[in-house]
């Protein structure tokens, strides 16, 4: 088994079509398609981020990083959101990400996540973090 | 038809075989099932299927992966079907009306089941699927097979399991798992069982059937009845993706959350039931650090659902429930031994078993010392309950060597290794052996 991160994002074509369609039919589209991931057994996280006008970026590009309020300048594909799963292969993940009901110009990259166990053991920090993932179920 | 992540178009043979079992794994049961609906045949259903499976490994590589594999193949699957039915009707007239129908409707209800694949649909009634599904699971853990049958037809037409994989699984030859599948969708013809829900009256006992098929699966993963390696980790993570998906299908049986959390509970603790070289870990020596926090989490919920259905728990709840002790317990020494003799004593009346007893003989020695669980064992040995099984000796050894009487111990221990058929096992009833010295 592997986690692969479904990473969502959004256009501008994506966004407006987003504003036209009814919240609810939203809901429902997007419930049925995590109550699929549910009963498979296979989610383990999703989050959906909030308007990126309410975030803000840091940019490290100086000597001290520079912080602006807002989005990226260029917002052709703005991060929107992502699901964590886990199954036993990549083709597995992939089909699954075909079977989202994403939103004409919106894009999702999918990424495997690395496990706990493939960073050295004997080092301090991954020690430490590995007891946070122990007590917290996070493994 | 070219997929957009350009997966299909590259050639790469290799590469769209496994999306094309990616695929047959997620969606095997509702395809299987959605045929066997339509067809009315459940043996036709799995053939057809297989065919497309076979078609797709073919035409997705020179074709490029569908827009809409699941939907692919259930139309080619359809399709054979619709030949098949003409065939026949070549040879036999009764087919013929069926043949004329069926390129409009479904076959078995009279309804037009299957609407045109176009436009992406999935050419199956949404609102069928479950029962679908459910219906597929009925008829292969159905109680006229074998049931080294109905755990073969289980996997492979609701899990999508291939019959290599199956019979890597259980360590047997893959032709034997062939003629198992073959001869299983042949007992079903001949006994003529519909392919349906059972009616009311019937449902918990096949239910029943059904989950006790779940669970040799799982233990067959959890620990091997025979081979080098002690767990299957991956055919015990099949079960529990049977037992989610049975579960989502009957949520107000309390027996399917059970099954669940007792698979969870049981699967919290592979990380710690091998060491280094595969060898085995007993319960008392596990680093409990290593047990899976989210499964344990997983498995307590559904137990708590179990529970919260208001009707007691049965068999596999209770084995859950004693699972969720050690789960919660941070050594062995400060685990409630105590509710677990109970609850070993609650299964014990509900599904009588001489494991059982000697499960709950070795919680008895726990929570009131060896000298009375010696007695419980000494009664199981002497009325020949699990002759011929290495766990009466093994326990019996274990609580000699408790109590000091090593000579005795060792004979025991000697005798369950004998007996014992997995090397891994084996190897531990032999250290303990060498510990008595």
């Amino acid at each position: 088994m592997a986690k692969f991160m479904l990473i969502m994002r959004n256009t501008d074509e994506s966004l407006k079509t987003m504003m036209a369609t009814p919240f609810e039919e939203m809901l429902d589209k997007v419930g049925r398609f995590n109550e699929e991931l549910i009963s498979a057994g296979v989610l383990v996280a999703a989050e959906g981020l909030d308007d990126p006008a309410n975030g803000a970026v840091i940019d490290y590009e100086g000597e001290t990083p520079v912080v602006t309020d807002g989005p990226y300048g260029e917002t052709r594909e703005l991060f929107g959101g992502f699901y964590l799963i886990e199954v036993p292969s990549k083709e597995e993940a992939i089909e699954w990400a075909r079977r989202m009901p994403a939103l004409p110009g919106s894009k999702c990259e999918l990424r495997r996540v690395p496990s706990i166990d493939e960073f050295p053991q004997d080092n301090e920090w991954v020690i430490k973090e590995r007891g946070w993932r122990e007590r917290t179920g996070q493994l | 038809m070219h997929s957009p992540d350009g997966l299909g178009g590259d050639g790469d043979a290799a590469a769209v075989r496994r999306t094309v079992e990616a695929v047959w794994r997620m969606s095997s049961a509702r395809i299987v099932g959605a045929l066997a609906r339509y067809t009315g045949d459940f043996a036709l259903a799995e053939d057809v299927a297989q065919e497309a499976v076979a078609e797709a490994l073919v035409a997705w590589p020179r074709e490029g992966t569908p827009a809409n594999p699941t939907g692919w193949l259930l139309t080619t699957a359809r399709r054979r079907a619709i030949d098949g039915f003409r065939r026949r009707a070549a040879l036999d007239e009764r087919y013929t009306a069926l043949a004329s129908q069926l390129p409009e409707g479904g076959a078995s209800s009279g309804a037009p089941a299957v609407a045109a694949a176009g436009d992406g649909d999935l050419p199956w009634d949404p609102d069928r699927i479950d029962d679908d599904i459910l219906a597929l699971i009925f008829v292969a853990c159905h109680p006229v097979l074998s049931p080294e049958a109905r755990v073969a037809l289980t996997l492979r037409a609701v899990g999508g399991l291939s019959s290599e994989e199956i019979a890597r699984a259980f360590l047997v030859p893959v032709p034997t798992v062939q003629a198992r599948i073959t001869r299983a969708k042949k007992t079903i013809a001949a006994a003529g069982v519909p392919f349906e829900l059972p009616p009311t009256h019937e449902r918990r006992a096949r239910l029943g059937a059904v989950l006790s098929v779940l669970y040799v699966i799982f233990t067959e993963g959890s620990t091997a009845t025979a081979g080098a390696d002690l767990l299957r980790p991956d055919l015990a993570h099949e079960a529990i993706r049977l037992a989610r998906m049975v579960v989502a299908l009957v949520p107000t049986e309390p027996e399917a959350h059970g099954l669940l959390a007792l698979c969870e509970l049981t699967a919290a603790r592979f990380p710690a039931r091998t060491g280094p070289d595969g060898e085995l870990v007993l319960l008392e020596h596990q680093d409990r650090r290593r047990w899976d926090r989210s499964a344990i989490r997983r498995g307590q919920g559904a137990l708590d659902r179990a529970a919260s259905l208001g009707r007691g728990l049965g068999p596999y709840g209770l084995q859950a429930a004693i699972a969720a002790c050690h789960a919660a317990a941070p050594s062995v020494a400060a685990t409630d031994w105590e509710r677990i003799v109970l609850l070993y004593e609650a299964l014990g009346r509900v599904a009588p078993n001489p494991v059982v007893e000697l499960n709950r003989a070795v919680a008895v020695a726990m929570a009131q010392g060896p000298l009375p669980a010696l007695a419980m064992v000494d009664e199981l040995a002497a009325a020949g309950r699990l002759a011929g099984s290495h766990l009466v000796p093994s326990v019996r050894g274990e609580l000699l060597a408790r109590l000091g009487r090593t000579a005795q111990a060792r004979t025991e221990l000697e005798l369950a290794a004998r007996l014992c058929r997995n090397d891994r096992e084996r190897a531990l009833l032999l250290r303990k052996v060498a510990d008595l010295s």
